[in-house]
C-alpha cells in the first residue's frame, strides 16, 4: 500500500469509527429558543444526528432510532459563545508561566497567533463549559507595562474554539485581529493614543504597500515597513475586509476616529470595551460596527469611561448596533461563563429579553463569521445546546445538559470535584482521603 | 485584577466593642459626624419582607418613624405618615457590604487616587483608611443605586497589618467625618500570603515568604504586648509611660477587644494558622475576608466565631484563588458559621444580592436549599455583626436605624433593581425620581447624573 492509499485507509477507518458510535438523539417536549428563523418553538422536538441538527419543530415525531430524552417543561436554547477572553490561554492569571496570551517581544506584533498556544485540556474550559459555554473567541492582550522598541497596536490573531471534548478544537483560527486603542493603544504607543493611531495608518499603509509590491520586497528594492514581513502577511485578510478588527476601545471621541479610518481603508469593525459607544450609537448602527460590552460597567473607571451607564446595550440595540456582552475585562476568562449575568442585567436595564440571548448566542457567531456553522438551532448547523430547568439569564439556573457538537458533554470539573470532597464534612477521614 | 490583588483585605469578627473615637462625640477628633437627613414618618405597604433574622412575612406593612423602624406588621394604623404601596415591592435592611475601596481607590482609577496601600513597610497599623477617603467617590452613588446602606472601607492587602479600616453611611458627605457610622468601631486590616510576600519579597526584603509573614504578624503582637504592658504599669505608678505610638496604640485596640480583626486570607490551611496567631495573643478574628478556600474549614470557622466574606465565583486569578468554588458560601453557612457575600469591588458592591442568587443555584444542584429570607441575611444581618454594628442595623426590627432597601421584586432574580432607598428613614435614593438622588462633584455633567446610576 502506497503511503497516501495508507494514509486514505486510515482516514476512512477514522471516519468510519466516528459514524459507528454516531447516534440519533432527539430532546421532546421543550420550549426551545432557535436564535434562528424558526424563533421560539412550544413543545418542541431538536433531533440531532452525529455532530449536526437534523431538525427542530412543533410536534416533530423523532425518528425510530433515536435516543430520546425527555425535556418537557424545560428550555433549550443554542450554546453559549463567549465574545470575549483567553480561554485555554492561561490557568492562573498571576502564574506568569501558565500564560500565553500576550507577548512582549518587539519582533511580531500582528502576527502573533494565539491558536498555536491553545490548550484544549485546560481545567479553565470545564468549568465554563459547566456554565453553558460552548464556544468562545479566545485572544491576545497587549503586553502592558513591558518596555516595547515599536508601538504595538496590533495584540495578534485571535481564534474561535469550541469547548467540546473532540479533536477538532479551534472552529476558526484567525477570527479577528486585535487592537488597543484609546488608553491602552497609548500605553503601548509610548504615551499618546496619536501614537497609536499613526502607528495603525503605518501599519495598513505598509500592508497596502507590501501586497502591491511583493516582488519588489523579495529582491530588497522597496523602502523599511513599520512592521515584519510576518504582520504584513498577517494584515492581509484585514485590509481585505475579510478579518475584522477588534479593537478594544472606550472613550467615544476615540471610536469616531476609528469608525473615520475603518471607512477609509474599508475594515471591518468590533469594539470591545465600548463605554461610551452608546453615545455614538447611530455612527455604529450606519457603518455595521458590532459592540461587546460588560453591561455592569457602569462607573467612570477611566477618562475614557466618563460616561458609562447601565443602559448603554439597551440604547445600543435599540439603534440597531450588533452586541455581545463580556464580563469584568479583568477576569473574563475563568468567570466566563457570567455572560449571561451581563445579558440579565442588560434586560434589567432596558433590552428585550430576546435580544438579550441573542447577544450571547447567534450574535457573536455573526461577528465572527461563523454563524453559517454554529450559534443557532437549525437544521445542518452543528450541534450545540444547553437545555436549562429555568430562565438561563437568572443566576440561580444551571445548565442541566449541555451538547457540543452532538454530544453531551460532561459537567464535572474541578470545583465540582471540592465541592463534592467537602461536602462529605462528617467523614471520619480526612480530605485527602476522600475521592 | 492588579487592583485586586494589591487591594484585597480580610477582616474578623471582634467584640462589639465601641471605639471613643467614633461615636458622635464631636469634640474628639476624627469623630463621627453624621447626621441623618430629614425625614418624616413613612409607611410600606403590603410588602414582602424579608426582616433580616430569617423570617419572610408577607402582605406586611414597615412603618419608619423618627429615623427608627416603628412597627412591621399587618395593616399597621400610621397616622401622618406619607404611605407608599409596596404591594409589588420586597423590603429588606439595607445591603451593607464588609469589604469596600471606595474613596481610597476611587474611580476614575488613575494613580492619583491610589490611596489603598502604604506599601512603605509591612507593618502600618498607624495608618487609617478614613484619613484617605475621597466622598465624591462616584461609586457611593452606584453602590447605593444597589442598596448597599453602610460599607466598611478598607486598606488593600499588601501590607501584613495595613492599618484601621471605617465604617461609613452611604449618604455621601464633604468629608468621612460626615460619613462615618456613629459609634461603630474600627477595622483592622491584615493580609495573609501572596500579597505582602510577593510585595516585600520582590523589594528582597522580609516578608518573602508565608514563614516571614507570619513572623512578621508575631513580632508586631509582642511589641503591642509589651506597649499596653508598659502603658498599664504607668497608670498603676509604676515607671514612665512610652512615647505614645500610633502603630501600637492600634495594635492594642485589638487586644482590647475595641477594633475588630478583619483578615484577607484565601487558603484554609493559612485561614487556621491566623486563628492560632489569634489565640496565643489572645485576640479574635472578625472576618477571613475573601476566604475562597472557607469551606475547607467551616467547623473550624463556626468553633472560633469567625465569619467568612466571600465572592461568589471569582477564581484563578492567583493562586491562591485557585480552589475558588461557587458554593463556598453555601457550606460555611451549612456548617454553622457565619457567611458574608462581600464585594471588593464597585462594581460587584452594587450588586451583592446577584452573587448570593449564584450561590442559591450552586448549592440547589447539591439539594442545599436556601431561602431568600436565609439568603438576605449574608449581605445584611451577618455583615452588621461582623463590623460591630448589628445592634443598630442590619435587620428589620423595631428600634433599629431604618436602613432599608426597597427592592421591585425578588431581590435574588438578576432582573430585580432596587427601587428605593431609605438611610436613617430618609430617602435617600428613588429610581423613578432622580431629583432624590445624590450626584458626587466628579460626576456633574456626565451621564452618571442621567444614567449611570439608574
Amino acid at each position: 500500500m502506497t503511503r497516501a492509499a495508507c494514509i486514505a485507509s486510515a482516514l476512512l477507518l477514522i471516519a468510519l469509527a466516528r459514524a459507528s458510535t454516531a447516534e440519533t438523539i432527539a430532546y421532546t417536549g421543550a420550549t426551545v429558543h432557535t436564535m434562528g428563523p424558526a424563533g421560539t418553538l412550544e413543545n418542541a422536538t431538536v433531533i440531532i444526528r452525529n455532530d449536526r441538527f437534523l431538525a427542530v419543530g412543533s410536534n416533530l415525531s423523532p425518528p425510530d432510532d433515536a435516543r430520546i430524552i425527555d425535556a418537557s417543561g424545560k428550555i433549550i436554547t443554542p450554546g453559549l459563545f463567549s465574545p470575549m477572553g483567553h480561554l485555554g490561554l492561561t490557568e492562573v492569571s498571576a502564574v506568569d508561566e501558565s500564560v500565553d496570551f500576550y507577548q512582549s517581544g518587539t519582533r511580531f506584533s500582528a502576527s502573533f497567533d494565539i491558536a498555536d498556544a491553545y490548550n484544549h485540556r485546560s481545567p479553565v474550559l470545564a468549568v465554563n463549559r459547566s456554565g453553558g459555554i460552548t464556544r468562545a473567541l479566545t485572544a491576545p492582550s497587549p503586553a502592558l507595562g513591558e518596555e516595547t522598541a515599536v508601538p504595538q497596536v496590533f495584540s495578534g490573531l485571535a481564534a474561535v474554539v469550541q469547548l467540546g471534548d473532540n479533536p477538532d478544537f479551534i472552529a476558526d483560527r484567525g477570527s479577528a485581529m486585535v487592537v488597543n486603542l484609546g488608553e491602552v493603544g497609548s500605553a503601548v504607543s509610548h504615551g499618546s493614543r496619536a501614537a497609536a493611531i499613526l502607528g495603525l495608518r503605518a501599519a495598513l499603509d505598509d500592508g497596502i504597500d507590501y501586497r502591491r509590491n511583493k516582488d519588489a520586497v523579495e529582491r530588497g528594492q522597496r523602502r523599511d515597513y513599520s512592521l515584519s514581513i510576518e504582520d504584513l502577511e498577517a494584515l492581509q485578510p484585514v485590509i481585505a475586509g475579510r478579518t475584522p478588527l477588534l479593537v478594544n476601545i472606550n472613550r467615544a471621541s476615540d471610536i469616531e476616529t476609528i469608525v473615520r479610518i475603518a471607512s477609509e481603508y474599508g475594515l471591518e469593525l468590533i469594539l470591545y470595551g465600548g463605554a461610551e459607544a452608546w453615545m455614538v450609537a447611530d455612527l455604529l448602527a450606519a457603518n455595521n460596527v458590532a459592540v461587546i460590552l460588560d453591561s455592569k460597567a457602569n462607573l467612570p473607571a477611566s477618562f475614557d469611561a466618563l460616561n458609562a451607564r447601565l443602559e448603554a446595550p439597551a440604547i445600543l440595540a435599540a439603534a440597531g448596533v450588533e452586541i455581545s456582552f463580556g464580563v469584568d475585562w479583568q477576569s473574563e476568562t475563568h468567570v466566563g461563563r457570567n455572560i449571561t449575568q451581563s445579558a440579565g442585567n442588560a434586560v434589567a436595564n432596558g433590552l428585550p429579553w430576546m435580544e438579550a440571548l441573542e447577544a450571547i448566542t447567534i450574535a457573536p457567531a455573526r461577528m465572527y463569521g461563523v454563524d453559517d456553522q454554529f450559534g443557532s438551532i437549525e437544521p445542518g448547523k452543528e450541534a450545540d445546546l444547553i437545555v436549562w430547568s429555568a430562565d438561563p439569564l437568572e443566576l440561580t439556573s444551571n445548565p442541566d445538559d449541555v451538547m457540543i457538537r452532538g454530544q453531551q458533554v460532561s459537567l464535572e470539573n474541578r470545583q465540582t470535584l471540592l465541592r463534592d470532597r467537602y461536602l462529605q464534612a462528617d467523614s471520619a477521614k480526612p480530605p485527602a482521603f476522600r475521592k | 485584577m492588579k487592583r485586586t490583588i494589591v487591594s484585597c483585605a480580610v477582616f474578623l469578627l471582634v467584640a462589639t466593642g465601641c471605639d471613643k473615637g467614633t461615636d458622635g462625640d464631636e469634640a474628639v477628633p476624627y469623630a463621627s459626624r453624621y447626621k441623618p437627613l430629614a425625614s418624616g414618618a413613612t409607611l410600606l405597604q403590603g410588602a414582602t419582607v424579608l426582616t433580616g433574622t430569617g423570617d419572610r412575612l408577607d402582605d406586611t406593612d414597615v412603618l419608619m418613624r423618627d429615623g427608627r423602624i416603628a412597627a412591621i406588621g399587618p395593616n399597621i394604623d400610621a397616622a401622618g405618615a406619607s404611605t407608599i404601596d409596596a404591594s409589588e415591592m420586597w423590603v429588606t435592611p439595607g445591603v451593607i457590604d464588609v469589604h469596600s475601596h471606595l474613596g481610597v481607590y476611587a474611580s476614575p482609577g488613575v494613580a492619583a487616587h491610589s490611596d489603598g496601600n502604604e506599601m512603605s513597610t509591612p507593618v502600618t497599623a498607624e495608618v487609617w483608611a478614613e484619613h484617605a477617603v475621597w466622598p465624591q467617590d462616584p461609586g457611593f452613588v452606584t453602590a447605593l443605586a444597589g442598596g448597599v446602606t453602610s460599607l466598611q472601607i478598607l486598606p488593600g492587602s499588601a501590607n501584613l497589618i495595613g492599618g484601621r479600616g471605617v465604617t461609613l453611611k452611604n449618604v455621601p458627605g464633604r468629608n468621612v467625618m460626615e460619613m462615618k457610622f456613629p459609634g461603630a468601631p474600627y477595622g483592622l486590616k491584615m493580609a495573609c500570603g501572596e500579597n505582602p510576600k510577593r510585595i516585600y519579597g520582590g523589594l528582597g526584603q522580609s516578608p518573602m515568604t508565608r514563614m516571614g509573614n507570619v513572623a512578621g504578624y508575631r513580632t508586631a503582637w509582642i511589641q503591642a504586648a509589651d506597649y499596653r504592658d508598659k502603658m498599664q504599669a504607668a497608670e498603676d505608678g509604676q515607671g514612665e509611660a512610652p512615647m505614645r505610638d500610633l502603630r501600637l496604640e492600634t495594635l492594642v485596640g485589638v487586644l482590647d477587644g475595641e477594633i475588630l480583626v478583619h483578615n484577607h486570607c484565601y487558603r484554609a490551611d493559612e485561614m487556621a494558622v491566623m486563628l492560632e496567631i489569634a489565640e496565643e495573643f489572645g485576640y479574635t478574628i472578625s472576618t477571613f475576608h475573601h476566604a475562597v478556600e472557607a469551606y475547607k474549614i467551616a467547623d473550624l470557622l463556626a468553633a472560633n466565631n469567625t465569619c467568612a466574606a466571600v465572592w461568589a465565583d471569582w477564581w484563578g486569578f492567583k493562586m491562591e484563588a485557585y480552589d475558588g468554588i461557587r458554593e463556598n458560601a453555601a457550606l460555611v453557612d451549612r456548617a454553622g458559621a457565619c457567611a458574608i457575600i462581600h464585594s471588593d469591588s464597585e462594581i460587584g458592591m452594587q450588586r451583592l444580592n446577584q452573587e448570593a442568587a449564584k450561590v442559591m443555584g450552586a448549592a440547589a444542584r447539591v439539594d442545599i436549599d436556601i431561602t431568600p429570607e436565609h439568603a438576605i441575611q449574608w449581605l445584611t444581618k451577618n455583615p452588621a455583626g461582623a463590623l460591630g454594628i448589628l445592634d443598630h442595623t442590619g435587620t428589620l426590627e423595631v428600634g433599629k436605624m431604618a436602613d432599608i432597601a426597597v427592592w421591585n421584586g425578588n431581590p435574588f432574580s438578576v432582573y430585580t433593581k432596587v427601587d428605593r432607598v431609605f438611610i436613617d428613614g430618609a430617602l435617600v435614593f428613588d429610581r423613578n425620581d432622580p431629583s432624590v438622588n445624590p450626584v458626587t462633584d466628579f460626576s456633574l455633567g456626565t451621564a452618571a447624573v442621567t444614567g449611570g446610576a439608574q
